[in-house]
């Protein structure tokens, strides 16, 4: 269970980026996160990470506060951020460096597998496009096994075709061990695919709006019209969320749809 | 689950077996050849000049002078003498100021408290030209070897320390949250990421310093010595011999070619992953 508590994030600027979040995340979930750019989702993702310090309130995985890194979160950026001077290979083994070599490499090589990487082991990242590296990205990401994944806007430098694939392939990954998934995106119908509940985020100061649990048959028709029916009803809350200002103390109950 | 099948539309990358092993970086033979046409017609005229009386042959000597007045220096066995006496200095010269540099520009690099507190200093001190500090380094070791190799290392520290500390400076921040999520510690850090991140400035540094280091160790050989290449220039001008002095400049070229493509054939097996700019050898 990742669980996140009156969490707020104010920049030594004086910006406050989080207010108050409050969250609670079910093993295995997949929870879409979408909102306005600027409305807090990356500090969001960056505190569940451990790599930025709240200013008040906790982020407790499994019942342990989340007070820096840890092996159990893995994290998978918008851009792949692989090291250019590693093999595919040695980046994805990156992530489990620690291990003996012999396990590393069967590790490793399962994960490229999985990820369709198998052939380009030894390539250099530079070799690769863009919807590979990400793949590559996401291999180190879960190599570890880590019982959370974080990712914030994976596929949105990618074409649409891309990034249709490797939404579906995110899917197929996350079946193997299902790690609780929390992705931050600013396209409704990505979330809309892959999530169990997105949460609508509104920006100064970055609040949840609205948790949604669309009723959705899996797996996800794009052309269903309960489909569109939510895409439009997300539309409608996001362009809520842009309009909204709140200020002071006021309540403000995160409304569930 | 099933089997996960990934179908990447027109991956635009070869398979793996050539990739990555590609060798670049280097010119074929043929433009090698077009590249010698040049000095070799330039020589070969000039000879022809001399030879016919077109030209006079005293200041400019033919290159066919040249070359007898190197291999006279070679039966003789001076020309080991002079170049190995100059290589020697190079060498050590070279040795202590990679060391200094490197120590320092990691340094100031990675600590924000000895870049505040060295950088000024050294940025002060880099703004002398290195020739100025001849007659102080004299005075305090004399105008033998120990004078020579500290103005030749001098001369290597600064491209060394700047490059060094500017990479380290200019290392990916993202590529650092990486290591960070990947909970590296420092060491980790400096070994998996900033090594390799700043080697290939670290690499170029190398070569700039070394060939600073030729030019030092010529202006370190004039202020007296009684062997080496730069000795060779100033014989060659006391005696009016502008063949001895030819054969000097040709032999630091050599020279000077040969280091600076050793240290970049040595450093390109480690600089195959790179995208950008190729060294070249
Ligand atoms: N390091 C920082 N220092 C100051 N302000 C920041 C910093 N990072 C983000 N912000 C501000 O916080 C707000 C939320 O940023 P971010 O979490 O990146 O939003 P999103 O990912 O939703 O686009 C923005 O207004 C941004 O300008
Ligand atoms: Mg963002």
């Amino acid at each position: 269970m990742l669980l996140v508590d009156s969490l707020s994030k104010r920049y030594p600027n004086g910006h406050l980026a989080l207010d108050r979040i409050g969250l609670e995340v079910a093993p295995g979930e997949i929870l879409g996160v979408v909102g306005g750019s600027g409305c807090g989702k990356s500090t969001l993702l960056r505190l569940l990470s451990g790599l930025e310090v709240p200013t008040s309130g906790t982020v407790t995985l499994n019942g342990q506060p989340v007070r820096g890194p840890r092996g159990e979160i893995g994290v998978v950026f918008q851009e792949p951020r692989l090291m250019p001077w590693l093999s595919i290979r040695d980046n994805v083994g990156f992530g489990i460096r620690h291990l003996p070599k012999a396990e590393r490499r069967s590790r490793t090589d399962e994960a490229l597998t999985r990820v369709g990487l198998i052939d380009f082991a030894g390539a250099w990242p530079r070799e690769l496009s863009g919807g590979m590296a990400q793949r590559a990205a996401l291999a180190r990401a879960l190599v570890g096994r880590p019982s959370v994944l974080l990712l914030d806007e994976p596929f949105s430098a990618l074409d649409a075709l891309t990034r249709c694939d490797l939404q579906d392939h995110l899917l197929d990954l996350w079946a193997y061990d299902r790690p609780t998934l929390v992705l931050v995106t600013h396209d409704i119908e990505e979330a809309l695919v892959l999530s169990d509940r997105v949460v609508v985020m509104q920006p100064r100061p970055g609040r949840i709006l609205t948790v949604a649990t669309p009723p959705l048959p899996r797996p996800r028709d794009r052309s269903d019209p309960l489909f569109e029916e939510w895409k439009r009803r997300l539309l409608g809350e996001l362009g809520r969320a842009s309009r909204h200002r709140t200020d002071g103390d006021e309540a403000f109950p995160a409304a569930a749809i | 689950m099933t089997a996960v099948t990934v179908s990447e539309p027109a991956a635009p990358v070869p398979p793996v077996a050539s990739a990555g092993a590609a060798e670049r970086g280097r010119l074929p033979w043929k433009d090698w050849l077009i590249g010698l046409v040049l000095p070799l017609a330039l020589a070969l005229g000039w000879e022809l000049a001399v030879a016919r009386g077109w030209g006079n042959g005293r200041l400019l000597p033919p290159p066919s002078r040249i070359l007898a007045t190197l291999w006279g220096l070679w039966r003789s066995g001076d020309l080991i003498v002079h170049v190995l006496a100059t290589l020697g200095r190079v060498a050590a010269g070279f040795f202590f100021g990679v060391l200094a540099g490197t120590l320092l520009g990691a340094l100031t690099g990675y600590l924000t408290g000895a870049r505040r507190l060295l950088d000024p200093t050294l940025q002060a001190l880099r703004a002398i030209p290195s020739i100025a500090w001849v007659p102080l380094f004299i005075l305090w070791f004399g105008i033998f070897e120990t004078s020579k190799v500290i103005l030749i290392a001098v001369g290597v520290f600064f491209p060394i320390y700047l490059a060094l500390s500017g990479a380290i400076l200019g290392v990916d921040r993202k590529l650092v949250e990486v290591g960070r999520v990947f909970r590296l510690s420092g060491w980790e850090l400096v070994w998996r990421i900033l090594l390799p991140a700043t080697l290939p400035a670290y690499v170029l540094a190398l070569r700039a310093g070394l060939g600073l280091g030729w030019m030092f160790v010529v202006a370190a050989e004039f202020m007296g010595a009684s062997e080496g290449l730069g000795f060779l220039l100033v014989d060659g001008q006391m005696t009016g011999q502008p063949q001895s002095i030819l054969a000097s400049i040709l032999a630091f070229a050599v020279l000077g070619k040969l280091t600076d493509g050793l240290l970049a054939a040595l450093s390109r097996p480690l600089l195959r992953w790179q995208d950008s700019f190729k060294p070249e050898g």
